[in-house]
């Protein structure tokens, strides 16, 4: 039997049987020893060039949507960052998301600043700042915090947010703050639509990139310590709580840079976008799509995103039954996410090593 | 003396694991920890790794109190600890692992930058040749058998250059063969490190220590030279004989 047909009918049983897949990922390397190449930026070539040409072959009112969808692309990076590299459970992402959105609000309303070199970085600002400091009290204690108290203490956090929204008369109360002026830039004000579109899609590849920098370095590989055994890698002498507090502000750095962006286009900010329910819905986008991955984070908006919007066009009532069920199937079989699909574990986790490339490479070359 | 305990009790609960427990090592010394089972040895060495608090007592490490010490503060000091249960991370290379221990004391920007990445790289070669694991550098850690896995902890627990090196129980699960290569690789580090190692296999520490020290419900029965204690009447009776 040639060699590949033996890779193929390895991969096969590996693809049903998704929890030894968790284990060590035997489909990945099949998948991958078949293929004899990185799957990965094929997988993030094919999402950029389907993300270049959508407006010019959607509808109008789907670029707005598209729009919309990228944005939260980039919010669920920083949960990526935060849960999928750094093994943070932030059950609150959506408070440096909000926090932002309404902090942008209030300078487009009370002090009329909207030029988009004050307003973007003033959101990633508060973003960073409300992350350092929830962040500061649940991470950097003396010994490190159990997954439990911190995921308690950012939903918490991002709980409580929403009912001092909701409660708050300057902030718009209820219905929180609607008809945001327009962000500017000189003259040119940015509307929905394709300007908007590239703009937004030009944050979020350099953020992206930012992000794959970063999780590839050796502070990725501390990352990858820190995710897999905190305890092992305090005992090497990382300083755990310290790169949790980084990775976490970062990760709310990004989130507030969403929330921006998020508040202008959709021209109002109200509660639930600090909230429980916004909180949540990153983490499906994440889970669904594949965590700690970067592109898995960015194809599970799309799809989450994307699927919603199609079952409440064509089954009013029940669609979110549908996608609910339809989010449970693929957390049960695919932990890892519809990435995992093509995408193995040793690519996942990656190799962080200077000459890890050519070695490998000489070793597939090897008879 | 490089580490000195003194007074260590710990209790859980209702158990009282250790009870006055001591221990003294010395530069470049290989020091055995035995004792039957249930003896406190292991809790003893997480008291000193920082793994657990003791309920009383101190330890002092290079004249410091560390009894207060988290584990990076101990590891940064210049401890190191093995565990007893391997705990390499199974989804990295081994090249990964060794490279994970080596840039533990890096600071940020270097991590972030991969400032020390070609640096660091024949180090983490030399680690994995000392320890013949160098051919499988780019395999996954968990496609490693058992006896390598342990090798490879005890190379990433070098890895930071220690003084002091705790092992718990490194040949455990090991075959004969895998035993007599564990000792040949730990002789050389006996330049530059001291060693406390828990074991059950006497011969084993036998032929590697210069002294021991025998627990016994959670006290010391005897610590001395690897003759003196042979020569103990007591250690005999509670231990030696059985084994």
């Amino acid at each position: 039997m040639p060699k590949s047909m033996g890779a193929v009918k390895q991969a096969i049983p590996a693809e049903i049987g998704g929890e030894a897949d968790v284990a060590m990922g035997s489909s990945g390397t099949a998948v991958q020893a078949a293929a004899g190449r990185k799957i990965l930026p094929i997988v993030e070539g094919v999402v950029l060039v389907a993300a270049l040409v959508a407006p010019l072959v959607l509808q109008d009112y789907l670029t707005v949507f598209a729009t919309r969808v990228i944005i939260l692309a980039l919010f669920a990076l920083s949960f990526d960052l935060v849960w999928g590299y750094a093994g943070i459970m932030s059950f609150g992402q959506a408070l440096f998301f909000g926090s932002a959105g309404y902090g942008v609000a209030l300078l487009a309303r009370d002090l009329d600043i909207t030029n988009i070199f004050l307003v973007l970085p003033a959101g990633t600002l508060i973003g960073l700042t409300f992350s350092l400091l929830l962040g500061g009290f649940l991470l950097l204690g003396r010994h490190p915090s159990s997954v439990i108290f911190v995921s308690l203490g950012t939903l918490t956090g991002s709980y409580a947010a929403d009912r001092l929204a909701r409660g708050w008369y300057y902030l718009g109360g209820q219905n929180g703050i609607p008809s945001i002026s327009s962000m500017t830039l000189g003259g040119y004000e940015f509307s929905e639509g394709p300007a908007f579109y590239y703009l937004v899609l030009g944050i979020l590849i350099v953020v992206y990139l930012l992000c794959r920098f970063l999780v590839r370095s050796q502070f990725g590989l501390a990352l990858a310590g820190l995710r897999e055994n905190e305890q092992r890698i305090a005992f090497f002498g990382y300083k755990v709580q310290h790169l949790k507090a980084i990775i976490f502000a970062i990760g709310g750095a990004i989130a507030g840079l969403a929330g921006s962006l998020y508040a202008f286009h959709e021209g109002f900010v109200w509660p639930n976008m600090v909230g429980v329910v916004v909180s949540t819905q990153v983490v499906l986008y994440v889970l669904f799509g594949g965590s700690g991955t970067l592109i898995g984070a960015v194809i599970g908006t799309v799809i989450v995103e994307g699927v919603s919007f199609w079952l409440s066009d064509n089954y009013r009532d029940i669609w979110p039954i549908i996608l609910g069920l339809l989010l449970l199937l693929v957390i049960l079989f695919r932990p890892l996410g519809l990435i995992s699909f093509v995408l193995g574990e040793r690519e996942r986790v990656g190799s962080f090593g200077a000459k890890a490339k050519e070695s490998v490479k000489e070793k597939r070359n090897a008879p | 003396m490089l580490l000195e305990a003194a007074g260590i009790s710990k209790i859980f609960g209702k158990l009282t694991a250790l009870d006055g427990a001591a221990l003294t090592v010395g530069e470049n010394e290989f020091h055995g920890l035995i004792g039957p089972n249930g003896s406190g040895k292991s809790t003893l060495m997480k008291c000193i790794a920082g793994a657990e608090v003791p309920t009383q007592g101190k330890v002092s490490f290079v004249n410091t109190d560390i009894t207060a010490f988290t584990p990076t503060e101990r590891a940064r000091a210049g401890m190191s600890l093995k565990f007893q249960i391997t705990s390499v991370l199974p989804t990295l290379t081994l090249y990964d692992n060794i490279l994970l221990a080596l840039q533990a004391q890096s600071s940020l920007l270097d991590l972030v930058f991969s400032r020390t990445r070609s640096a660091l790289h024949d180090q983490v070669m030399t680690m994995l040749m000392q320890f013949r694991l160098a051919d499988r550098a780019f395999d996954p850690a968990a496609a490693l058998s058992h006896g390598q896995q342990q090798w490879l902890e005890i190379a990433m627990a070098l890895a930071g250059k220690p003084k002091l090196l705790l092992l718990d129980e490194p040949t455990g699960g090991m075959s004969l063969e895998e035993r007599r290569v564990t000792g040949e690789l730990l002789q050389p580090i006996k330049q530059h490190c001291s060693l406390v190692i828990v074991e059950h296999d006497l011969d084993f520490i036998r032929d590697i220590c210069d002294r021991l020290t025998v627990l016994d419900q959670g006290k010391v029965l005897a610590s001395g030279t690897v003759s003196e204690i042979q020569a103990n009447k007591s250690v005999q009776e509670i231990y030696l004989r059985r084994a």
